[in-house]
């Protein structure tokens, strides 16, 4: 077996509340190979985001050791967690956080043009158009439904043709064909650029279109299910 | 009935509290403060002007009389009508001091006293002693006092022997305090104190001698000053007497104070108006973060009306209390500042709460907070419950309906009016209205302009991501690109015109003048005594022009038999004395540009040559006829021709010159400008000043120097009120970087997610603000040298040429403020930790 592409190490995440120290995660342990997809299911509060930012390194770890791609997360400030995420870790949103001031095609080349790539606005709109939405290059996000918002966050999170994909929810604010043609696109992507995919989904039904799922109860591993 | 009921919601949503407020606080108290404290200190001044009227003025009446001393029946008359009265005989003259190393001359303005001065007040003498045993002097010489700048210059001591023409005179002490040195007006000499009875024998005072004479009367306390006033004028009608009283005892300080304050009050209103942008901004974003409220209050059944009148009253209650505050802050300054301002004020100030000023502070404040907050609040009309919870401001209409635009407007007109009825300058107030309205226009459109550029240039910047960063966030609606260009470059384009009038003023004077202008001019000159004068002087290979003329000073009595200020007004010309002079021949320099020039042999009825550009100011035409009074006489002569005089070439330069049969049997002396290399200026000022003791020089360099000191006080005053305007547009620009904090602090957590390093983000910032302050601060560029062009052109009628280092230093300011505000608001943005600020908007 060839090493995990994505792997956790008893984490844990606390975080300050006002109230004191609120412990997010309990010891996680888990990995996930390259090409793999992985549902992360359970309750609200239960978790699953903080995971998902974690194995982003959008949230630094308070305990445990985090690995991707070989790197550990924790040998890395923020600048170089940043560095790292450009080309290799694309991240899709509950609410898209599409940056407001830029047209569509522009957010979608902002990775791209971070990552150096020469062509970044050729690529950005043939990413548009895989989307269907290249008739909406020139439109800001507050000229879109949720739908093209979400289809356009998707766009720029594959635009890199990152190693892993992580998406929180992407489907929490739409309605359910729009959810469905998204997670639809989703998997597209996923399946036309080999990468890993995390997502993390309230839905059974969603979670089950990946090879394995995990249900996180508390902020500790409830359960582990594989999908046949 | 829905006023009660906005007023309990506005109470309601006013719990809150008022931490989002304070710039809208700060914005409106600071500019009400500015105008509070500039209006308390004028009434401060006015107050200590009006009373100390008598000690200013040197006692209770004063009749002054130019070039002669008071007639027997005139003495008589004031014996009559006071307890007594007090002789002041006021000229200039040259000190000298005979030092082992040769003699230093410096000119004085003397005052010439009595026994009996000071009636009011008292002078203060270096060391301490009575001016009566100062003036005795020693062992026979009688004694002077001196300002100590002039003790210094001439290198004297205490004791040291000094001589005024051919007199000799004792240094008792130096005057350090005249009690009424402010009534005697702009000298160009520091003063000496001495007895008019010592100057017997000095050669001064000479029949033609340039001086003037002041009696004062101490007068019972309930006399009627108008009843003498009137009965000395027409006691003695054609006697050129001026007459003041403790009334208004420094008429000339009391205009000044009134002017200048008037014109520090619209810097200051200047000020409020950025101020305005800010309020504006503030009550922007509070409305937009209100969406939802209103959204929701509109599903419950609120109407348009309701809701308008909820925010109204919030937003009112925190502009009386912005208000209250300035009030309060610019009420107490000049109280907890009196000790300074009264070390640096030339008259002592009544420092106390004046209501006058309190008032005018707040009708400007409440103006302004109307006109700036009509137009955000209006646009409450345009949320719908259709909208509920998405950003429905942003998407508003752009002007509000037809009703708020008219109020906006009506308002405005109003400010300006009382802004005119206030300060009792019309045009000044209206050249500044219109100034801050063109400027907030055309920062307007330029803040509209930068948008639509920043939007359409995004394009031509890709491959370059922290630009188009930038360039995005100046195009996008959220960053209040409006808010800083118009804030900054307001507060800019002030600073900017009035460095550029500055500079100007300093240029014509310093820089300009002594390219044309004599060495030195000499007064008094007898006429016996000017061949031997003349010849000294053409003889000097080193000396290039000499020009000479009998000096004589006259008022204007009459224009064709009427009193001269109802025929023309308050002109200056009519303002005190003018010199006047005659000639048979016409001056070679001189252009006559309408009439003629009368025959050198001419001695019929007296014909009067007038300058051109005065005389048509004055409405006068060939044919009409000036009665002048001189010497307590009046001649009555016709206007035969207009000349160009230029006063700018600082030559000799007369309103005024007669034939000479007119004029030439009054006593007079000759003026005379030498122009002459400078090395030569110290043998030639030592030879005339030897061989005529009474003469007196005025060094041209000196005169400047001390008239450009004074334009330098009053350019300083001008700079306080402008950096007032500045540190408002500042806070105005710190509101705009918090308001905006938290739009970056999302942007950043999202960028940080795509991959951007915090260098790259914060360059990101560091460019929008130095593109925005780069926009406002060419805005300003323009602005300010159009306005610093427009003052020096019609308002000080002087050459205008751009100074380029102060317009661009303070530009160059306003980009590093505006970097500074924004990089002070960049430190949270950039530390925030990505997953939680995207999962706060989740």
């Amino acid at each position: 077996m060839t090493d995990p592409i994505l792997s956790l190490q008893n984490a844990t995440l606390s975080l300050n509340g006002n109230a004191g120290p609120v412990d997010i995660l309990h010891g996680i342990s888990l990995d996930v190979q390259r090409g793999e997809t992985l549902g992360l299911i359970g309750p609200s509060g239960s978790g699953k985001s903080s995971l998902l930012m974690l194995m982003g390194g959008l949230e630094h770890a308070t305990g445990g050791q985090i690995t991707v791609l070989g790197q550990n997360l924790a040998d890395m400030n923020e600048d170089a967690l940043a560095r790292f995420r450009r080309a290799r870790i694309g991240v899709v949103f509950q609410s898209f956080h599409l940056i407001p001031t830029m047209t569509g095609l522009e957010n979608v080349a902002t990775p791209l043009e971070l990552a150096g790539v020469r062509d970044a606005f050729g690529r950005a709109a043939a990413e548009l158009d895989a989307v269907d939405l290249a008739h909406r290059a020139d439109h800001y996000p507050s000229q879109m439904s949720g739908g093209e918002q979400q289809r356009v966050a998707l766009a720029r999170a594959a635009a890199p043709r990152p190693d892993i994909m992580l998406a929180d929810e992407p489907t929490g604010n739409l309605d359910e064909a729009n959810g469905r043609a998204i997670m639809d696109l989703l998997f597209g992507l996923r399946d036309r650029h080999g990468a890993t995919l995390v997502l993390v989904t309230h839905a059974p039904d969603l979670a089950r279109r990946c090879d394995r799922v995990i249900r996180l109860r508390d902020g500790r591993i409830d359960a582990t299910e594989t999908v046949e | 009935m829905s006023l009660g009921l906005a007023a309990r919601f506005a109470g309601r949503e006013l719990r809150g509290g008022l931490r989002q407020f304070r710039i809208f606080l700060a914005c409106l108290a600071l500019g009400v403060a500015a105008i509070a404290a500039v209006g308390s200190v004028r009434s401060s001044i006015k107050a200590g002007l009006a009373a100390e009227g008598a000690v200013l003025l040197g006692g209770d009446a004063e009749l002054k009389f130019t070039y002669r001393f008071a007639t027997p029946d005139e003495r008589a008359w004031m014996a009559d009508a006071g307890l007594a009265a007090s002789e002041i005989v006021d000229f200039r003259s040259m000190a000298v001091v005979e030092h082992q190393t040769g003699a230093e001359r410096g000119l004085t303005q003397i005052k010439a006293v009595d026994d009996l001065y000071p009636l009011r007040g008292t002078v203060r003498l270096e060391p301490d002693m009575p001016l009566a045993q100062a003036l005795d002097g020693r062992d026979g010489v009688p004694g002077a006092v001196m300002e100590r700048v002039l003790v210094d210059r001439l290198g004297l001591e205490v004791g040291d022997v000094l001589r005024f023409g051919t007199q000799q005179f004792v240094l008792s002490a130096v005057l350090a305090h005249e009690p009424d040195s402010v009534s005697a007006g702009f000298g160009l000499g520091p003063r000496t104190i001495l007895r008019t009875k010592a100057l017997g024998n000095s050669g001064l005072l000479a029949p033609g001698t340039l001086f003037s004479t002041r009696y004062r009367l101490s007068l019972a306390d309930d006399a009627d000053l108008d009843a003498l006033e009137t009965d000395a004028k027409s006691t003695f009608p054609n006697s050129g007497l001026r007459w003041r009283d403790a009334r208004n005892g420094t008429p000339g300080v009391s205009e000044f104070v009134e002017r200048l304050g008037a014109f520090l009050i619209l810097v200051g209103l200047s000020g409020l108006a950025v101020g305005g942008v800010g309020v504006s901004a503030a009550v922007w974003a509070y409305l937009a973060g209100k969406t939802s409220v209103i959204a929701t209050l509109r599903t419950l059944g609120a109407t348009r009306e309701t809701i308008f009148q909820t925010y109204f009253l919030q937003i009112g209650a925190l502009a009386i209390l912005g208000i209250v505050i300035g009030l309060a802050l610019g009420g107490l300054a000049p109280l907890i500042f009196a000790p300074f301002l009264d070390a640096i004020l030339p008259v002592s100030a009544r420092f106390s709460f004046y209501p006058e000023p309190l008032f005018e502070a707040a009708i400007y404040g409440l103006l302004i907070a109307l006109i700036f907050t009509l137009w955000p609040m209006a646009r409450t009309d345009d949320v719908h419950v259709a909208v509920l919870f998405r950003d429905a401001l942003a998407s508003a209409r752009l002007f509000p309906r037809g009703l708020y635009l008219v109020a906006i407007l009506a308002l405005m007109i109003l400010l300006v009016l009382l802004a005119a009825l206030f300060s009792e300058t019309p045009w000044l107030t209206l050249w500044t209205t219109g100034g801050i309205v063109g400027s907030l226009g055309l920062l307007t459109l330029s803040a509209i302009g930068i948008r639509a550029i920043a939007r359409h240039s995004a394009r031509a910047l890709r491959g370059r991501p922290v630009w188009r960063w930038a360039v995005a966030a100046i195009g996008g609606s959220g960053e209040g690109a409006g808010p800083v260009v118009l804030s900054l470059g307001l507060g800019l384009s002030v600073l900017a015109a009035v460095g550029q009038v500055d500079g100007n003023l300093r240029n014509a004077i310093s820089g300009q003048l002594p390219k044309v202008a004599p060495s030195y001019f000499f007064v008094d000159i007898q006429k016996d005594q000017m061949p031997g004068f003349t010849d000294r002087l053409m003889n000097d290979p080193a000396v290039r022009k000499v020009d000479s003329a009998p000096m004589l000073r006259g008022i204007i009595t009459r224009i064709n038999g009427h009193p001269a200020v109802d025929v023309a007004g308050d002109h200056w010309v009519l303002q005190g004395d003018r010199g006047v002079t005659y000639s048979a021949a016409k001056p070679a320099e001189a252009r006559v540009t309408a009439g003629k020039w009368w025959p050198e042999d001419y001695s019929g009825p007296p014909l009067i040559s007038f300058a051109a550009e005065e005389a048509s100011e004055l409405g006068l035409g060939i044919g009409d006829s000036l009665t002048i009074n001189i010497l307590g006489r009046d001649i009555t002569g016709t206007v035969s021709s207009f000349r160009e005089v230029d006063f700018s070439t600082a030559g000799i330069g007369f309103i005024v010159s007669m034939n000479p049969s007119a004029l030439s049997g009054a006593p007079h002396s000759f003026i005379s400008t030498v122009y002459a290399e400078p090395e030569a200026e110290a043998e030639i000022l030592r030879d005339l000043a030897n061989a005529y003791p009474n003469i007196s020089a005025i060094r041209v360099r000196d005169a400047i120097d001390q008239v450009a000191d004074v334009l330098s006080g009053l350019a300083t005053a001008t700079a306080y009120g402008a950096a007032a305007t500045l540190l408002t547009g500042f806070l105005v620009l710190i509101g705009a970087s918090a308001a905006g904090e938290q739009a970056r602090t999302y942007e950043a957590a999202v960028l940080k997610t795509l991959g951007a390093t915090r260098r790259r983000i914060l360059a990101s910032f560091a460019l929008r603000a130095g593109l925005l302050g780069a926009a406002a601060g060419s805005v300003a560029l323009i602005a300010g040298i159009a306005g610093g062009w427009a003052v020096s052109r019609f308002i000080l009628e002087m050459d205008f040429t751009v100074i380029w280092s102060s317009v661009l230093a303070i530009i160059g300011g306003g980009i590093l403020a505006t970097l500074l505000a924004d990089l002070g608001f960049a430190w949270r943005p950039l530390a925030a930790c990505p997953a939680q600020v995207l999962r706060a908007r989740e």
